[in-house]
């Protein structure tokens, strides 16, 4: 994963980095398989390895597939991000180990969804759609969101189309 | 690609296998992995595949536009109405408790309906979405001739 | 070190889509450092909640031990919220390529300081 998330950053063809993103996706799921998030990892594959791969290219139809060669080192973009990450993981040591059980992500509301009172045995269903249900709502209202969003950017207009060119 | 007649083949013994496994997806969400969000994204890839073999014009033709702009408010609307329905048999909004004699089977009930919203909007989402950009591409490119 | 090896892969992924995001000029290839950088954070919520000997988080009779399914839940919506947010960018960027001809920064900015340069020259 990190050997392509390297090769995505030094590619210059889109073509080359949309397909690579795809395959990063891919891993990315059975990553999540072995953290034992099968909802998500399923989702992940369905939706990072397929639809966004489709909608990238998508988009890369409509424009150029070679990247312009910047003008510049970036060697501020990576100073900025390096000292980022520095701090990032010095912050990361004072987190809860790996699968540590006593940690406070176990202790708080899990054990009551645990109960599995609503009877539905996959957890997550139960609390994606019963006990965090605004949550869900809110979220499907994004997306719907987001859909009539691109269709008021990308709608063809009915009368003399590319009419604005500013 | 219209004219590949492996992709063509196989597309079509695929595609009916696809659709079906995203209907499982979602009914057999309780149970096991799966539930809305994958079973609308894994509906939507079906047809995207479809368009992808077939054409455009024939994917619209089976799915109009009509139809997923259709999907694409009323998944929002189960989802509200479920919440509605609660709060008119006498509960809180989204209280899935009230929607039957047995709390358990309300809530089963509720978490099904939600689920049907959820498909419904996220399928009709990305549906829309393929078809604005795939749709797009030929104004576009004869939008841009003159210019470039 | 090894027990905080999941945040390591984590704060490494998040600063590779953070430098695609800064050192990249072109848009769509921001967008997909932004996706980078959300997979990142996907990585930070569900990692801490595996636990070791668990299992999914599917009820069955025949297991004691089960991963947390909270951050399963936010996650799964963050994916399609994602997924959506990525494909208004993409259209937003479909039409600034339609309006000035090009996806790259560098261009863009050029093109809209000229037009200025253009309008103070008028006025």
């Amino acid at each position: 994963m990190v050997l392509i998330v390297l090769a995505l950053i030094r590619t210059r063809n889109l073509f080359g980095v949309i397909v690579l993103s795809g395959a990063y996706s891919f891993l990315m799921a059975t990553v999540l398989v072995a953290l034992d998030a099968v909802d998500v990892a399923m989702t992940e594959a369905a939706v990072g390895a397929g639809v966004s791969t489709v909608l990238l290219l998508g988009a890369l139809r409509l424009c150029k597939s070679e990247e312009a060669k910047p003008a510049h080192r970036p060697w501020l973009p990576l100073a900025v991000a390096v000292s980022t990450g520095l701090l990032l993981a010095y912050g990361a040591m004072d987190l809860p180990d790996f699968a540590d059980p006593q940690a406070p992500i176990h202790q708080h509301v899990v054990p009551r969804y645990m109960e599995n009172e609503v009877d539905v045995p996959n957890v997550v269903t139960a609390v994606l759609a019963s006990f965090r249900g605004y949550d869900t709502l809110g979220e499907t209202t994004v997306v719907f969101t987001a859909g009539a969003g691109i269709i008021a950017l990308l709608r063809r207009r009915k009368s003399g189309r590319g009419a604005d060119g500013k | 690609m219209e004219n590949n007649l492996v992709l063509r083949v196989v597309g079509k013994l695929l595609i009916p296998f696809i659709l079906l496994f995203a209907l499982y997806v979602q009914f057999h969400g309780d149970f096991g992995p799966g539930g809305g969000f994958q079973a609308g994204v894994i509906f939507a890839t079906g047809i995207v595949f479809y368009a992808l073999i077939f054409g455009l014009e024939r994917a619209r033709q089976a799915v109009p536009d009509r139809l997923v702009e259709t999907m694409l408010a009323s998944g929002v609307l189960i989802y509200a109405g479920v919440g509605v329905a609660g709060m008119l048999l006498g509960g809180n909004y989204l209280d899935y408790f009230v929607l039957d004699k047995n709390p358990v089977i309300g809530q089963h009930r509720g978490i099904f309906w939600v689920e049907v919203g959820v498909a419904t909007t996220v399928s009709g989402v990305m549906l829309k979405i393929f078809y604005m950009f795939a749709s797009r591409s030929v104004a576009g490119n004869a939008h841009e001739d003159p210019e470039d | 070190m090894l027990e905080h090896f999941s945040y390591i892969v984590t704060v490494f992924l998040m600063v590779a889509g953070l430098f695609i995001i800064m050192a990249h000029g072109n848009l769509i290839r921001k967008m997909i450092g932004l996706s980078i950088f959300q997979t990142s954070v996907y990585l930070l919520y569900i990692a801490p909640g595996k636990l070791i000997g668990g299992t999914a988080p599917i009820i069955a009779p025949e297991y004691g031990i089960y991963s947390n399914p909270l951050p399963h839940v936010l996650i799964l919506t963050a994916i399609v919220v994602g997924v959506a947010t990525l494909a208004l960018g993409l259209a937003l960027a479909v039409r600034i390529r339609e309006a000035y001809g090009s996806i790259e920064e560098d261009e863009i900015l050029a093109r809209d300081n000229a037009i200025e340069d253009a309008e103070e020259m008028r006025a």
